[in-house]
């Protein structure tokens, strides 16, 4: 487990749900910087929803949720402008504005948040596609593309304004082994490169032992995280549910 | 010869019965009603098992007839031997099995009676009026940074908009506005017609069509194809969590994509009135000139005397404000529309509804100040 620095995201006591119906509660940890966190769990356990509350897209019922210290969702509008502008967010199918072109995408959050001039963001955006492998892609739309594409062009969204954190939903669903790998090496390589703080939603088994530092387990049973480190040491001597989450219900 | 399926019963040993099955127990054949097993198992029946020496072919149709069977003998406490049953047979029975029926809290499974129904829709539409509300605010917040230039979106969003509500549906209303002056054309001449003044026919179709059918046709027909068309776009945005993405970004969605729908329909509606007024005329010219003898001068200059300023500008504020209620109907069913495929119909099916009865109520409305100030 890296530990480098002050917990970079903090969840303290989160309870999350809809109304009356709660979907987890008790959810607390922290993420440290430079970490690949994994949050995983089961179909329905309330993984996207805590994306949803970590990326300000749905308030939790209760607790909080810091960035750096800042309280997320008690901060006012200004500021927290200001923090989501920190986040980098990858959803599950891309994202992708279905009107805009690939390149458009990608230079849409530097033309409203930056003064660079349009020679520079085109720079910037050619050289972003070609990280993800989409060079010469620019000035196609989204519909045009295979699912894989539109996830690298996702990301290559998420990184247009180098966030500080990259939050990423369900990496590999819809992808095949071998896009999908490359699509976790690609997020190790640019954690390794830019220091980038990752929190990945997945029940992608491969890619949570491949590229996790920390990690939580989401229990659809009781509503609540089961804190689990470093996968590929919960997947040894873990908590039993974890490591029958972990090995397809094979432990024991 | 084993074409059909074979069922009897017959007790093997006390209190226990033994099941032969033989024959075809296929879904396509006319299987047996569980219920005449099932009436076997009264009166001392303790143990059930079964034969199949002789089934020579099974599918989904002998599992559920064996489901409802095992299901009978646990409900009267009689233990059941599947030992007899084919391997295959048995394993599926027991994974079917396995898993208790679950009753999901908060899942209400019985038919709601007509009052319910109407309650909860009445309940539904009042939850349903801040949201609307909240809308309506949202979209003034956006015009209000457009007029301070704040807000952000791309002209050429608004051009393409433009285009597709404007000339693009000229077609449909233009067909659409010739029929109507047509018909009013004809009604009034059979009504002109009794006190002999058919010329008439000019001063009603001109003031029908621009200050009210125009405006109206107008505003149904691009309920039906642009209300519809925004709520299935903003909705399958809202799906592919576009919006979110706009959300997490910090960029307002309302700017960038509601805002140049609504300024084009508040811009091309009132032009499309004012074309449909116009092919209306056209038609009741066609009509009095060829059917009832009317001088094409004679009918120019009556048209001219009786349109005044007046009910052009009557027929323009009209279509603004119908396409003012389209945008706003469309937009909004498609800015709250669920995330599947089906959330995005029932967004356009709503959209079109909600558009027309908007459009209705303030016809009303604007019919009845229009009068009352003697406009």
């Amino acid at each position: 487990m890296a530990d480098n620095g002050a917990p970079h995201i903090e969840v303290s006591q989160v309870t999350l749900g809809y109304g009356e119906y709660v979907v987890q509660r008790g959810l607390d940890f922290a993420v440290n910087k430079s970490d690949i966190f994994v949050v995983m769990g089961g179909n329905g356990c309330g993984k996207t929803t805590l994306m949803r509350a970590l990326v300000g897209l749905q308030a939790p019922l209760e607790g909080t949720v810091r960035y750096g210290g800042a309280d997320f969702w008690r901060a006012a509008e200004e500021e927290r402008q200001q923090l989501k502008r920190r986040l980098g967010i990858l959803f599950q199918g891309g994202a992708l504005w279905s009107s805009l072109t690939l390149a458009e995408n990608v230079s849409l959050p530097l033309h409203e948040y930056t003064s660079l001039s349009n020679a520079q963001i085109d720079e910037i955006v050619a050289f972003k596609l070609a990280l993800v492998g989409l060079a010469g892609f620019d000035d196609f739309y989204p519909s045009e593309l295979s699912g894989g594409m539109k996830k690298r062009a996702g990301l290559a969204r998420a990184m247009a304004l180098d966030p500080d954190i990259l939050v990423i939903d369900e990496p590999s669903s819809g992808l095949d082994p071998l896009t999908a790998r490359r699509l976790d090496e690609l997020i190790v390589e640019l954690r390794d490169s830019l220091g980038t703080t990752v929190v990945v939603v997945t029940h992608d088994l491969a890619s949570i032992l491949a590229i996790g530092d920390n990690s939580v387990y989401l229990d659809a049973d009781t509503h609540t995280m089961i804190p689990t480190g470093h996968p590929q040491d919960a997947l040894k001597n873990g908590d039993p549910k974890v490591r029958h989450f972990l090995t397809r219900g094979n432990s024991k | 010869m084993d074409d059909a399926w074979q069922l009897e019963t017959r007790p093997a040993g006390t209190g226990e019965l033994a099941i032969v099955l033989g024959g075809r127990w296929c879904m396509e054949e006319t299987l047996p009603a569980p219920e005449l097993v099932a009436a076997k198992l009264e009166g001392g029946v303790r143990k059930v098992c079964f034969d199949t020496a002789q089934l020579a072919d099974w599918d989904t149709g002998l599992l559920s007839f064996l489901g409802s069977i095992l299901k009978a003998c646990e409900e009267r406490g009689i233990a059941a031997d599947t030992a007899g049953l084919p391997p295959g047979a048995q394993r599926l029975l027991a994974m079917a099995l396995a898993v208790p029926e679950q009753t999901v809290p908060g899942r209400d499974n019985g038919a709601a009676g007509i009052f319910a129904q109407v309650g909860t829709a009445t309940l539904e539409f009042v939850r349903g009026m801040p949201a609307m509300l909240a809308f309506l605010g949202e979209i003034t917040q956006s015009l209000g940074r457009l007029a301070t230039g704040r807000a952000r979106f791309r002209s050429r969003d608004l051009w393409l908009e433009i285009e597709e509500v404007g000339p693009r549906a000229l077609p449909i209303v233009s067909v659409i506005s010739f029929l109507v002056g047509l018909i009013l054309a004809y009604l009034g001449a059979d009504q002109l017609k009794m006190v002999g003044a058919q010329i008439f026919i000019a001063d009603l179709v001109a003031i029908g069509m621009v200050r009210e059918v125009g405006a109206l046709m107008t505003g149904v027909i691009i309920a039906g194809r642009t209300g519809a068309a925004f709520a299935a776009q903003l909705g399958t945005m809202q799906v592919n969590e576009e919006i979110d993405a706009f959300k997490t970004l910090g960029i307002h969605a309302v700017d960038f994509l509601v805002l140049p729908r609504i300024l084009a329909l508040m811009l091309m509606v009132p032009l499309l009135t004012l074309y449909s007024g116009f092919i209306g005329m056209l038609a009741g010219l066609m009509v009095a000139v060829t059917i009832f003898d009317i001088g094409v001068f004679e009918y120019y200059t009556e048209t001219l005397r009786a349109l005044t300023m007046t009910h052009i500008l009557v027929g323009l504020s009209k279509g603004s404000a119908y396409g003012a209620m389209i945008a706003f109907a469309g937009c909004l069913r498609g800015m709250q529309c669920g995330r599947s495929a089906e959330a995005v119909g029932h967004a356009a099916t709503s959209a079109v509804v909600t558009a027309i009865l908007l459009i209705t109520i303030v016809a009303s409305v604007m019919t009845i100040v229009y009068y009352q100030l003697g406009i």
